[in-house]
């Protein structure tokens, strides 16, 4: 363990407000449009906290008290008062789009914790674009966190990084995520380290304790606030999260979500026609949610949309309108090629069975 | 107990073809005596496999630093810094992505079997891409048999031990059956995701267009074949040699015989036996095994095909049906 470990209560905001701004308007350029609500100098943060709703507001105004504690406070109400996933898009926020190996990856992390531990920390890696941030690896960093400190393995995150790099140079590391309800003291500390490695980092929260009955997942970065020419506190302005998939991943997904409905929840790879079964099964049921649609506007319990309507237009008219006789030629002729592939297909496993034996006599 | 999977980008190769990348894994075998009866993976290793191939396939620029990639060492560091944070770091096998279905090679058969000689019950998952994006997931799992283990071992390829050893292309590999299993909390996730993320708008496993997929198919097996044929071209020659060595052999010792009976009755010493040997040089016996191999690669072709084949036949009946519906 390299870090020396940090009384909690310092306060975290001490270190110069210059640098915190500083960075993030020069590093980067790209992220420049969406780093509008992050105050540029030290001024106002009342524009600041554009997309969080008043409780943020109201701490930043009365910034009397002492910055120690500012941070503190200021948090817990911005979080909690605003109570369960909060709505997005936030305007003017960067979104932030995540790919479920992350998640997936972050939750066996949280399950391997050590005895004791209450949540994982560990670095997100990815790429930044212009208006969005797309987290594509993660990897978690060893941490010993107590009442009054936090150590965190830098040297480890570094190493893990450049071995990280060798394999896929394009990622960068993006911010940090933590298991866990609540954004603690301690986050402030390790967004702190987290600042030094990469401009205007990301905070992602995955609940595992499942409060509300829900894992909720948010992410945050952070803006400063407090009285201009006093000392500066720092924020959490909630993210939009999004989830990216690439189409593999989808059907990985999607496969993967089945274990959720088997008793040992565990599951085989289907074969062949089963695959087709399961996949018209899926539009069987899509259908039956549009046809009682459809007879719920019939009998008048939901009004009709017109949009709605349209798509359902399309949808019908999908079916291709083919004379019969047309239709038979096609279906035939496909027909005849897939059963002449099989007979090929058929007649080479026999070819090479038969040489075998006569190599082998 | 839950796994994990790391890779390792071995040097990708530039062609379009984009065989294996490549990839040291760990997973969990499952019981048995000796051999592996199963493979369970945790759904995180799927989507890190799949992750892998995609940003490896969106291609990076060839460097010159890429030479000095060390594998080994990468693979050392990166299992001690996974040591640290309980991750399993029990090596169990290995992934590799495949083109097409085009994965039996003799570079997979050496790695598997250096695997398999160091671990008993390593595995070598193989991913094929293609066809996960057309609607399943496509994940199989393979070891060496027992018989193929030992023919390696002794790395004589000749036919006569292949003979002994009676390997057919049908018992090269051993397929085990995957199952994949999630934690409670991974569950828990899906169910998040499910709720939050948009409906696949991409049905692709309905979709009838087929002809782009089993015309490449096609053209890999007729390459194949034609490698089989040339192959088999190559054996009949030797197995015409040597049955003309024989042959010639046969005739110089039985001239042999009559000129020594014609010197006894003319009552000259005979002459000396002369080493056969040495005026007949014996022939090399072609190496079986390229061949085996590539009797492997069709049988896997063509049993890829037939599945193709059949999915695609109960997807034209469905349209037929559909079809009929509207008339």
């Amino acid at each position: 363990m390299a870090t020396p470990a940090v009384p909690g209560s310092v306060p975290v905001a001490t270190p110069d407000p210059a640098e915190a701004p500083a960075p993030a308007p020069d590093a980067a350029a790209a992220s420049a449009p969406a780093l509008a609500p992050v105050p540029a100098p030290v001024p106002a943060p009342t524009p600041a906290p554009t997309s969080s709703p008043d409780p943020a507001a109201a701490a930043s105004a009365a910034p009397g008290q002492t910055p120690a504690s500012a941070p503190a406070p200021a948090q817990t109400p911005a979080q909690s008062l605003v109570g369960p996933a909060l709505p997005g898009p936030f305007p003017g926020g960067r979104v932030v789009r995540l790919h479920p190996v992350i998640l997936a990856s972050i939750v066996d992390s949280y399950e391997r914790r050590n005895e004791g531990a209450a949540r994982v920390i560990g670095t997100l890696l990815g790429t930044v674009d212009k208006h969005s941030v797309e987290v594509t690896n993660c990897f978690s960093v060893p941490h010993n966190e107590s009442e009054d400190e936090v150590a965190v393995d830098m040297e480890f995150a570094k190493n893990m990084y450049e071995l990280h790099k060798k394999v896929s140079p394009n990622e960068l590391i993006l911010g940090w995520y933590a298991t866990g309800h609540d954004i603690t003291e301690h986050s402030v500390l390790i967004h702190e380290y987290y600042s030094r490695e990469a401009p205007n980092p990301i905070h992602l929260t995955v609940d595992t304790s499942l409060q509300n009955g829900r894992m909720s997942i948010k992410a945050y970065v952070s803006t400063l606030m407090g009285v201009p020419g006093r000392t500066m506190g720092v924020m959490f302005t909630p993210l939009t999260v999004k989830y990216a998939y690439y189409d593999t991943e989808r059907i990985g997904v999607d496969l993967i979500m089945k274990t959720c409905f088997s008793p040992n929840r565990v599951i085989g790879l289907s074969s062949d026609l089963q695959q087709v079964a399961g996949s018209s099964a899926r539009i069987q049921d899509a259908l039956s949610t549009v046809l009682q649609y459809a007879e719920d506007v019939l009998s008048g319990k939901v009004s009709a949309d017109n949009t709605v309507g349209r798509f359902l237009m399309s949808l019908v008219n999908q079916v291709p309108k083919i004379a019969a006789e047309d239709f038979e030629t096609m279906l035939n002729s496909n027909i005849n090629d897939l059963l002449m592939v099989t007979y090929l297909a058929n007649l080479t496993q026999s070819q090479i069975a038969l040489n075998e034996k006569l190599v082998n006599l | 107990m839950a796994s994990r999977k790391e890779g390792t980008g071995s040097g990708t190769t530039s062609s379009s073809s984009n065989t294996g990348a490549g990839g040291k894994g760990k997973g969990k075998g499952g019981s048995g005596d000796s051999a592996v009866k199963q493979v369970q993976i945790d759904g995180l290793v799927v989507l890190k496999i799949i992750k892998h191939y995609q940003e490896e396939g969106q291609g990076t620029e060839h460097t010159e630093d890429d030479a000095e990639f060390d594998e080994v060492q990468y693979q050392m560091e990166m299992m001690r810094s996974l040591r640290h944070v309980n991750i399993d770091h029990l090596h169990v096998g290995w992934y590799q992505s495949t083109y097409y279905g085009s994965f039996i090679t003799r570079a997979l058969l050496d790695s598997q079997f250096s695997y398999q000689h160091a671990i008993e019950e390593s595995v070598v998952l193989i991913y094929d891409p293609i066809k996960t994006a057309q609607g399943s997931l496509s994940l199989k799992a393979y070891r060496l048999t027992p018989k193929l283990m030992e023919v390696c071992k002794e790395k004589d390829f000749s036919p006569e031990a292949l003979k002994k050893g009676s390997i057919t292309f049908e018992h090269m590999f051993e397929e085990v059956p995957i199952v994949i299993k999630n934690s409670h909390l991974i569950n828990v996730l899906m169910w998040e995701l499910e709720k939050k993320s948009a409906v696949a708008d991409k049905h692709e496993l309905l979709s009838l267009a087929s002809s782009n997929h089993l015309g490449k198919t096609l053209q890999l097996l007729m390459d194949r074949v034609d490698e089989m044929s040339q192959d088999i071209l190559k054996y009949n020659t030797y197995m015409r040699n040597m049955s003309k060595q024989q042959q010639q052999k046969h005739q110089y010792q039985q001239r042999r015989q009559q000129e020594n009976m014609q010197r006894q009755s003319r009552g000259e010493p005979p002459l000396p036996e002369e080493d056969l040997s040495k005026l007949f040089k014996p022939l090399q016996a072609p190496a079986r095994m390229d061949s085996l191999l590539i009797a492997g690669q069709i049988n896997t072709y063509c049993q890829n095909i037939k599945e193709f084949t059949a999915q695609n036949l109960g997807k034209l009946f469905m349209a037929q049906a559909l079809q009929e519906y509207n008339n």
